[in-house]
């Protein structure tokens, strides 16, 4: 098989896995929702049709299995029990194993299997033997099947009397030699259960006619012969594989990217042409150059909004992580989920699941009290509440993960803190910068180190990769009352608008969503004097910063500066600049590893003239630029 | 920096160029194009080795000056300066930078037997950051060891021992 049906595959059955994981949890909570149950239905037999077809027998084997019992659900013979779900995300779990082609555990499989038989009804009852009766699709020979190893395997079962029906044989005139005509019974003394005669068809049963009855009706309950599932008939066909999604098709994430690139091209080219209209003055040239701008404009919108994911494609491995994390810290946790249909770029919803992962674990193992009376103390219900939220706000998307547990301990949190060297003991600071010592490096509050969040991933490191994401990271805690960590997260990592602006005739990009305002640096303001200034704007302090002074810039500033005001987060800072170009499209790339630790550029982009210019990272300058500007190693 | 001599069957193709006073070759395969000036934006705030940034073909590419970690005089360019474009490995991945040069002069081979160790004492070259030193049109060439080079200005870290340049450039 080649490597991009493989990948076919892999993504497809990534997909139903998944979707089969939310079924999952969502009957923890609504036990008695048919259709739910109609879904995971659905999707076991999915991933069973196409598992077989790849040739993954192993694992069409086992969700066939799997399926089987949970036909006893579907059919209302058996309830949906807490105990049930967890057994069956015990199943899931196998299934993902076996589809990673890793990790095997076959004693689990095994116990899983028996668990969930013995759960739907106790054992089967033993049956002394069965009849069996097939016929294969007329076809059979013709695509390469062998009915006679079916019947050796049958007999291998037991005891067997093996007899053909000959009924349907055609006029020896018409006969075609290369289509199957005969059936078969067969009679399989001592065979040991249904499951493993019907696992001998288990490739052939969309099409066959089979009939499995006990030789002894007397001993088994009546609806033996119950046929495949309705469905079986067409397995891929019938089973929509998510459901409430518009028709959808997969394109390579690759060619995405590729096709990104030459956007990001056709922008900058466009650029290039609106100046050379707008320095042309030719009226037929400047209306060109507008429609093919609007055209660009739509082609950048649409192309990006094909990289866009919602949060809700990750949200459902969360659910699981804390259903887990509920049984085995014993804690109740009530998990919510809201703004699912936030989306951010694919790159990002990637890379933002393991950090969220770990910010999860953490509310569950150290946010939330150990027991339900430490909650009654402080007034509150037994069952903890984890809450992921994710939302818009600008050109950037929040989310954020909060717990109503015991909060941080600001007073703990500093003793670590100068304990292992990260503060002067004599350190003065404020609350927010206190709570943010626990992204430090090296940092752990947790007195002792459990399974589940000591596993060497720190908060440190989920801040590295929010930061690798051009985002940022806020902690904020009530005592008593829960911790909330917020990442802010740019919309997307391809296109923004930016403000291009000119420092020393030096030309720099800011992205214009960090923009609130533009104002002229007041006459007094126009001379550095060394120390931190702030502008007065509509009763409010702004701090500022020379742009020229940051870039060790030559020459004499321009009479009449502006002042840029951007904000990230709740704070803002001035940036002075000489002069405000207008804003422009701008194509974000990458700086090289050479230019990895410069801290005051988010990367650089292309104007309309071929030159280069850096794009200023705002965030960044907020955060460090009125204290900092000459601290900053160079790079 | 003995590699050479090991590796001594055949010759390398490399590229000669003028750095003030100086003639280095570096290897012709790591050689993409050769620019005339263009528009250098400056970045600020970082070393003077990778002060600059090159639009080559819709790329932003990183513009390295090796007069800064050979301590050479820098001049304005002039109509012989030339922008060589190279892919070298950065950090493991293979990169596009550019390195100026004051005059580009041809593609010329090396027997690499006549390729000489740096010697320890008497030359102004620091050894780590040179591979050999050879022999064109009656002058002494440098071959400058740029991946360690390059490797130094990117974490910080000391430079690796220049034999990791056999791989990658003499094959």
């Amino acid at each position: 098989m080649d490597a991009e049906t493989l990948a076919v595959f892999r993504e497809e059955a990534d997909a139903l896995v998944e979707s089969l994981q939310d079924g999952l949890l969502a009957l923890h909570d609504a036990p008695g929702d048919t259709a739910l149950i109609d879904r995971v239905f659905r999707d076991l037999h999915t991933i069973k049709g196409t598992g077989a077809m790849f040739g993954h027998t192993a694992l069409a084997a086992f969700v066939h299995d799997f399926e089987t019992a949970f036909e006893k659900i579907r059919s209302g013979e058996t309830a949906v029990t807490p105990d049930l779900v967890n057994l069956s995300l015990r199943a899931y779990d196998c299934i993902v194993r076996l589809l990673a082609g890793e990790g095997r555990d076959e004693a689990e499989e095994r116990s899983v299997l028996a668990d969930l038989a013995r759960h739907m009804e106790g054992a089967e009852p033993p049956a002394e033997g069965w009849r069996v009766t097939f016929r294969l699709p007329p076809d059979t020979l013709a695509l390469g099947g062998k009915p006679e190893l079916l019947l050796e395997e049958l007999s291998a079962l037991g005891q067997a009397r093996v007899q053909v029906l000959a009924d349907r044989l055609p006029d020896l005139g018409t006969l075609e030699a290369d289509r199957l005509h005969l059936g078969w019974q067969i009679e399989i003394e001592g065979a040991p259960d249904e499951q493993a005669v019907r696992d001998v068809f288990l490739f052939h049963e969309d099409d066959m006619e089979l009939e499995i009855a006990p030789l002894h009706p007397d001993a088994a309950p009546a609806e033996r012969d119950a046929p495949a599932p309705p469905d079986a008939k067409a397995p891929a066909a019938a089973a929509p594989p998510k459901t409430g999604a518009a028709p959808a098709m997969r394109v390579s994430a690759e060619r995405l990217d590729e096709m990104m690139d030459r956007v990001g091209e056709l922008v900058i080219a466009e650029a290039r042409l609106a100046e050379l209209a707008a320095a042309s003055s030719d009226p037929a040239l400047i209306s060109v150059a507008e429609d093919i701008q609007r055209l660009a404009m739509g082609m950048r919108d649409t192309t990006m909004s094909i990289r866009m994911t919602p949060i809700g494609s990750i949200t459902g491995r969360f659910r699981r992580l804390v259903h887990d994390l509920s049984e085995t810290l014993g804690k109740p946790i009530n998990f919510s989920v809201t703004g699912e249909e936030t989306e951010l770029d694919k790159t990002v919803i990637e890379q933002l699941t393991d950090p969220l992962m770990h910010l999860i674990r953490n509310a569950a193992d150290h946010g939330l009290e150990g027991t339900p009376e430490a909650r009654a103390e402080f007034g509150k219900p037994p069952a903890g509440r984890i809450d992921l939220s994710a939302r818009y706000s600008g050109a950037e998307v929040l989310i954020s993960l909060s717990d109503d547990g015991r909060g941080l301990d600001e007073d703990r949190i500093r003793a670590r803190a100068i304990d292992r060297g990260l503060i002067a003991p004599d350190a003065d600071l404020q609350r927010p910068q206190v709570l943010s010592l626990i992204l430090e490096p090296g940092f752990s509050t947790a007195a002792t180190v459990t399974e589940l969040s000591g596993r060497g991933v720190g908060m440190d490191v989920v801040k590295r990769t929010i930061e690798t994401l051009r985002g940022s990271i806020d902690v904020s805690s009530e005592p008593g009352h829960g911790t909330s960590v917020t990442l802010r997260l740019p919309l997307t990592l391809a296109i923004i608008d930016g403000l291009l602006v000119d420092v020393g005739g030096e030309r720099y990009t800011l992205p214009l969503a960090a923009v609130e305002e533009i104002v002229e640096l007041p006459p007094d303001k126009r001379h550095s004097n060394g120390s931190t200034q702030f502008l007065d704007i509509r009763d409010r302090l702004v701090p500022f910063l020379r742009l020229r002074d940051l870039f060790s810039t030559t020459g004499e500033p321009d009479p009449f500066q502006k002042v840029v005001v951007v904000s990230a987060g709740s704070s803002r800072i001035g940036l002075v600049v000489d002069r405000i170009i207008g804003s422009n499209q701008t194509v974000i790339k990458q700086l090289s590893p050479l230019h990895a630790r410069l801290t005051t550029f988010s990367g650089a982009t292309i104007l309309g003239d071929g030159t280069v210019a850096l794009i200023l990272d705002v965030p960044h300058l907020v955060e460090h630029g009125p204290t900092a500007p000459v601290l900053e190693s160079a790079a | 920096m003995t590699a050479p001599h090991r590796a001594s069957e055949g010759s390398r193709d490399v590229v000669t160029l003028r750095l003030g006073d100086e003639v280095l070759a570096v290897p012709a395969r790591s050689l993409r194009e050769v620019l005339e000036p263009m528009q250098i934006t400056r970045v600020p705030r970082t070393d003077d080795f990778v002060r600059g940034l090159i639009n080559v073909r819709g790329a932003v590419v990183p513009l390295a000056d090796l007069r800064v970690p050979f301590d050479m005089p820098r001049k304005p360019a002039d109509a012989d300066t030339r922008i060589l474009v190279l892919e070298l490995p950065l950090a493991g991945t293979l990169s596009v930078v550019g390195v100026i040069a004051d005059a580009v002069h041809e593609v010329t081979q090396f027997d690499l037997s006549s390729l000489e160790d740096v010697p320890a004492v008497g030359t102004r070259w620091p050894p780590h950051l040179v591979t050999a030193i050879g022999r064109w049109n009656g002058r002494f060439v440098i071959l400058p060891d740029l991946e360690a080079i390059f490797d130094s200005y990117l974490g910080g870290a000391d430079t690796s021992p220049p034999s990791e340049l056999e791989h990658s450039s003499c094959d």
